[in-house]
């Protein structure tokens, strides 16, 4: 008896739920066909992001701004790194991937694409007290690989060197040793998993040297100059500063985007985008 | 119609049981199935002994030996720390503690169980680093030592408050005994209560065990996170912190080897709970 009338509850709820989900997606339709008709009507839905944590800054005011003027729009950033966001886009689990390096050929071969939203530089960094304000690129390599192991050899302290690195996988790693040439050589004395983490410790070791996205850079550290360069926005962008990677918005050929994912794709490339992503520290693509 | 409701209930219930089982089963098989390729692949040899892991070189390295080693090592150093004083706050909070100081200390203890291990990650990233850089005059504080040292308070709480019921579970009558034939408090604690919880007490051990060397978010803050051959004060890797910070980005042939790094440490865990259930066995306790 009971059974029974379980039964006849759970037909009547899928029943209900089909009628439901047919009714939506007729009003979906129309909606859709209605906005292509207006040009200035909002767009609706939702713009899923996901990758690089370089990228947190840049992406969350963009995305801000973005919804700002699109109520209506549930705008998400997933943080995870460069290569869980690609694989993201590949897989079609996210809109669009936020990579802070340039595609691999081996995932442009699963057709995906790449647009350059900013230039972020690499900063070098050291504890407040240590008097080296100035490395060359080379001097940051040989730090790196072990080959300079005492500040005193490049004109600071007589202290052994602290040399604080990212873990295998990260965008800021993979972008920092390839730019030194420090590739699968790098001695490591601690492998930190966040900008955060490198931060914090090297404001809390005098004798430590990082790297960090030059966004995240505050006062609690020092970033040194590169062969005489600081790190700066300017700098950046005419290339003199060395230590530089691209911000990559990642999307997939022959996918199409949601309204709401191409609108904000336009909005972060277009000119009014550029105040907003100066703000978060970046330089912007031309 | 209520015998109807009674049987509709009792397969509620045992479904909810299947679901448990399930979970077990199918957490077991998929680590089974996506760690052994890997293995396979670089060889057990290789895999198991190999002193190097490089994982993103171009010519990747996947030797777990130094995380197998780091862990096992941690985990000795926190037991080595940690079970002395366990045992003795457990032996004073049963034993001689008025009963005010036992319910305040014992509400403290279990609030030490509830701290989350990122919050003892951050204070031992923030407080104990530097702390243990500038006493032993190293250039780094972030070491195999400063993990123990978090580790060993991380498995305080489970190693007190087992020990404390197992020693609260010893008959009134035993220690009366003793202390009507003349043998002092100290004595009849230590010799009579002590050796009567003694699988207790052992069950405690193994739940810290247990707790040392599955523990990855603490440890990961403190340790250096650099895959080198354990050295006291050298940086180190865990096998459970090997999987977290790599597994995020991980790509092809690495992300299945950090599944079979997850596999070993699910075998060591295994070992350990069978560990447990061989010493609780004659054991009062229930844990």
């Amino acid at each position: 008896m009971k059974k029974r009338l379980l039964i006849g509850l759970l037909t009547a709820c899928m029943a209900a739920s089909c009628l439901a989900g047919c009714g939506a997606s007729g009003e979906t339709s129309e909606g859709t066909a209605e906005e292509q008709t207006e040009a200035d009507v909002e767009v609706e839905g939702t713009v899923a992001t996901d990758g690089s944590t370089s990228m947190e800054k840049v992406i969350g005011a963009l995305g801000e701004a973005f919804t700002e003027e699109n109520q209506t729009v549930d705008f998400t950033y997933n943080p995870t790194g460069s290569g869980s966001g690609i694989s993201a886009v590949a897989n079609g689990t996210c809109d669009i991937g936020l990579s802070s390096r340039y595609l691999k050929d081996e995932e442009k071969e699963q057709g995906l694409e790449e647009t350059v939203l900013a230039y972020d530089g690499i900063a070098v960094i050291v504890n407040t007290s240590n008097t080296v304000a100035d490395l060359t690129l080379e001097q940051i390599a040989d730090i790196y690989t072990g080959k300079i192991t005492n500040w005193s050899e490049v004109g600071g302290e007589d202290s052994e060197i602290v040399v604080i690195g990212r873990e295998a996988g990260s965008g800021t790693r993979d972008g920092f040793e390839s730019i030194t040439g420090t590739e699968d050589a790098c001695v490591l004395r601690q492998e930190l998993t966040s900008t955060g983490d490198v931060i914090a410790t090297v404001k809390s070791n005098e004798n430590a040297i990082g790297y960090a996205s030059l966004a995240s850079v505050d006062e609690t550290v020092s970033a040194v100059s590169v062969g005489g360069v600081a790190p700066s926005a300017e700098t950046v962008l005419d290339e003199s500063y060395a230590i530089q990677r691209p911000f990559i918005l990642v999307t997939k050929e022959g996918v199409e985007l949601s309204d709401a994912a191409k609108a904000f794709m336009d909005y972060a490339l277009s000119d009014a985008a550029k105040p907003i992503i100066e703000s978060a520290g970046v330089v912007p693509a031309k | 119609m209520s015998k109807a409701i009674d049987k509709v209930m009792q397969a509620v219930f045992f479904i909810c049981g299947l679901i448990t089982i399930a979970c077990v089963f199918v957490i077991t098989i998929y680590l089974i199935i996506s760690g052994l390729p890997a293995i396979k692949e670089i060889g057990i040899a290789d895999f198991l002994l190999g002193k190097q892991w490089a994982s993103t070189a171009k010519e990747p390295l996947y030797g777990i030996l130094p995380f197998i080693l780091t862990s096992i090592f941690g985990t000795f150093g926190a037991i080595l720390l940690g079970v002395p004083v366990g045992f003795f706050t457990a032996v004073y909070l049963s034993k001689f503690a008025p009963e005010k100081v036992k319910k305040s200390i014992g509400f403290v203890v279990s609030l030490l169980a509830s701290i989350p291990s990122v919050v003892y990650g951050l204070v031992g990233m923030m407080v104990l680093v530097p702390a243990v850089r500038k006493t032993f005059h190293i250039s780094d504080g972030a070491t195999l030592f400063s993990a123990i040292i978090v580790l060993a308070i991380m498995i305080l709480p489970s190693i007190i408050n087992v020990s404390i019921t197992a020693l609260d579970a010893v008959p009134k009558s035993y220690e009366a005994g003793a202390l009507a034939l003349g043998a002092t408090e100290c004595e009849t604690y230590f010799r009579v209560s002590v050796p009567a919880a003694k699988s207790g007490i052992m069950a405690s051990i193994v739940l810290g065990v247990g707790r040392a060397i599955g523990e990855a978010m603490a440890v990961m803050m403190v340790s250096g996170n650099v895959a080198n051959m354990p050295t006291l004060f050298g940086s180190v890797r865990f096998l459970t912190t090997a999987v977290a910070s790599e597994m995020s980005y991980a790509l092809g042939l690495q992300k299945q080897a950090l599944f079979s790094i997850a596999l070993v440490l699910f075998v060591f865990i295994m070992l350990i709970n069978w560990g447990l259930r061989k010493v609780m066995r004659g054991s009062d306790v229930k844990v």
